[in-house]
């Protein structure tokens, strides 16, 4: 855009003091979680002889293998179930003006509105009734319902600006209307899938509060719980918890960087649709 | 090659012909929505209306045996020291992170925008913390705070001894470092959609800006600025009905301490309802929560709205 001045260069500079104040805490993080308890000097002093142990010991004591698959299992379940019946709902809702599309738009822009604590207390109510309390089931059957009207809505907006010509063609070539969705329209949805996918699967990735609800108590937790857990229990221990909160990280990060084009413009994509 | 153009050729023709002649009700069936709707309604509608009504209970989630009080839990709501000032947190933290968390963001994205050679991979590094579990920042900020934390270590070391502080047990501090680990971990967040505006920004109207002798403050001012409405729209939707709901920072932090001074109505609804057992006064506390929400996004949409017409 401009050719590169000094002044870029003091900018340069500034930018990357920027990243330093961003890395300093996961320098920390990393520091001392392989540090060994004995080792109490600065948090800021490169350890001297790092070591592995808290790690091991906190993977074994923290039970963090099932609930790493249990996060997983719950994030691909919801976001799957999520992506489709939510595409499937935004077609008709886009494309049809009767009075019950106008109406169930209108529940789902109250459905964005809603606080989901507002629902958390009574939902409680019904899943221990129903006695799902303590399943990763619950969570998958939850945040299918709780993420419909963000992910219906982004759908809207896409399908809205998409010309109708080729699902008017398909129709026309003899094709059902699930046929003409499955083959023809979805796939165009490709963009706003990929944003939807992004979002979704952070957000039910990264959820506290709701296993915290429906989870507490029983042996059966997902990361952010398991981590939560750990920590009251060691509350002392802070090598072996940050041993645990690197475990926790460290697939994330993975993720994010091999995938960070996709992942950034997926945040990015909701200014677009 | 001539085959496929030619038969792509006739079936739009085909298309054309037909949707002339008759109109085609190729409406997609309403059915399609239902199972996302019966979901939805599932989890979201039916307990959010079953917790306005529980709002005029005196329910405590397990006694069957509960009656209608009226308006008796929001008069105790108004009336509780500890819930009024909830509020005034999960307000003042919603216009701190809201205001701070994208005034860096901005200035991020403009110094991400330049031609300095580091800024596709400070793109991705300072986006990084926005991806990972905020409970997790959380609890590493707590260890970094605390009174032998990273923190004052650093600060120590730089010679600023009389800086230090006990970040998260000292009443007066403890909100505004809640605020700081959110503004830490989001501001990249900011940033991305922020540039996701400007670079949607034309080079020409940069160049033409050059050329009518703008300077870099004018030309954000007059050309960008205007330009970056939608970005400012959704960004801060996100931080206030972010931090309006705030919940995960806080309990890692300080679980409302000391006392309850960082508490919000997050916070005391949760602690009401699990640790109390008063549902009925909880759910009052949501609906609180929900107006709070309601408001703030209809006046947000209201004033955006106008913004973004005057600037196209």
């Amino acid at each position: 855009m401009n050719r590169y001045r000094r002044r870029t260069f003091g900018l340069e500079l500034v930018m990357i003091g920027a990243a330093f104040v961003v890395g300093f805490p996961l320098y920390v993080l990393v520091n001392l979680a392989v540090r060994p308890t004995s080792d109490t000097s600065s948090p800021l002093r490169p350890t001297a002889s790092p070591t592995m142990e808290n790690f091991t010991e906190a993977w074994q004591r923290g039970a963090l293998g099932g609930a790493l698959f249990n996060s997983v299992v719950v994030t691909v379940f919801s976001v799957i179930v999520v992506l489709a019946i939510s595409s499937f709902a935004a077609y008709p809702l886009a494309r049809a003006t009767a009075r019950w599309s106008r109406g169930m738009f209108l529940l789902i822009m109250l459905g964005l509105a809603l606080p989901f604590q507002l629902a958390a207390l009574p939902l409680y109510q019904t899943m221990r009734d129903l006695g799902l309390l303590g399943t990763p089931w619950a969570l998958v059957l939850f945040y299918s319902g709780l993420q419909v009207p963000f992910t219906t809505f982004l759908y809207i907006g896409f399908l809205r600006a998409l010309p109708r010509d080729f699902e008017d063609a398909a129709l026309i070539d003899g094709c059902t209307p699930v046929q003409g969705f499955r083959y023809v329209v979805f796939p165009m949805l490709k963009p706003i899938t990929v944003t939807a996918l992004v979002l979704n699967a952070v957000a039910v990735w990264n959820d506290f509060f709701t296993p915290l609800l429906y989870l507490s108590g029983s042996g059966q937790q997902t990361m952010p719980v398991a981590i939560s857990g750990f920590v009251g229990q060691y509350v002392t221990n802070w090598n072996l918890i940050f041993a645990a909160l690197v475990i926790s990280i460290v697939p994330i990060l993975l993720v994010y960087f091999a995938l960070q084009r996709s992942i950034i413009n997926g945040f990015a994509g909701g200014l677009k649709a | 090659m001539t085959t496929a153009s030619s038969d792509r050729l006739s079936k739009t023709t085909a298309g054309v012909h037909v949707g002339f002649r008759r109109r085609l009700d190729n409406t997609p069936p309403w059915w399609f929505a239902l199972p996302a709707m019966v979901l939805f309604a599932f989890v979201v509608l039916v307990p959010s209306a079953r917790g306005v009504y529980y709002a005029f209970t005196d329910w405590d989630g397990l006694d069957p045996n509960y009656s209608l009080i009226g308006l008796d839990n929001f008069t105790v709501v108004f009336h509780d020291p500890d819930a009024v000032q909830a509020i005034w947190h999960t307000l003042l933290i919603a216009a701190a992170i809201t205001i701070i968390q994208n005034g860096i963001g901005l200035l991020l994205a403009l110094g991400v925008n330049s031609a300095i050679k580091s800024r596709n991979m400070l793109r991705v590094f300072l986006f990084a913390p926005a991806v990972v579990t905020p409970i997790v920042t959380a609890y590493l900020w707590r260890n970094l705070l605390g009174p032998d934390g990273a923190v004052n270590s650093l600060l120590g070391a730089v010679g600023l001894t009389r800086w230090q502080q006990d970040w998260l047990g000292n009443p007066d501090l403890a909100l505004w470092s809640i605020v700081g680990v959110i503004v830490w971990q989001f501001a990249g967040y900011s940033m991305v959609i922020f540039l996701a505006g400007l670079q949607s920004v034309p080079r020409e109207v940069y160049e033409a800006a050059d050329i009518d002798g703008a300077g870099p403050v004018r030309r954000f001012w007059s050309v960008v600025r205007p330009l970056l409405a939608p970005a400012f729209t959704i960004n801060l939707m996100l931080s206030i009905i972010g931090g309006i709901k705030l919940f995960d920072q806080v309990y890692a932090l300080t679980g409302g301490g000391p006392g309850h001074a960082t508490d919000t109505l997050s916070t005391l609804i949760y602690k009401d309802a699990f640790t109390l057992g008063e549902f009925g006064y909880s759910v009052a506390l949501a609906v609180v929560l929900t107006i709070i929400v309601a408001i703030a996004s209809t006046g947000q949409y209201v004033v955006l709205a106008r913004n973004e017409r005057a600037a196209s």
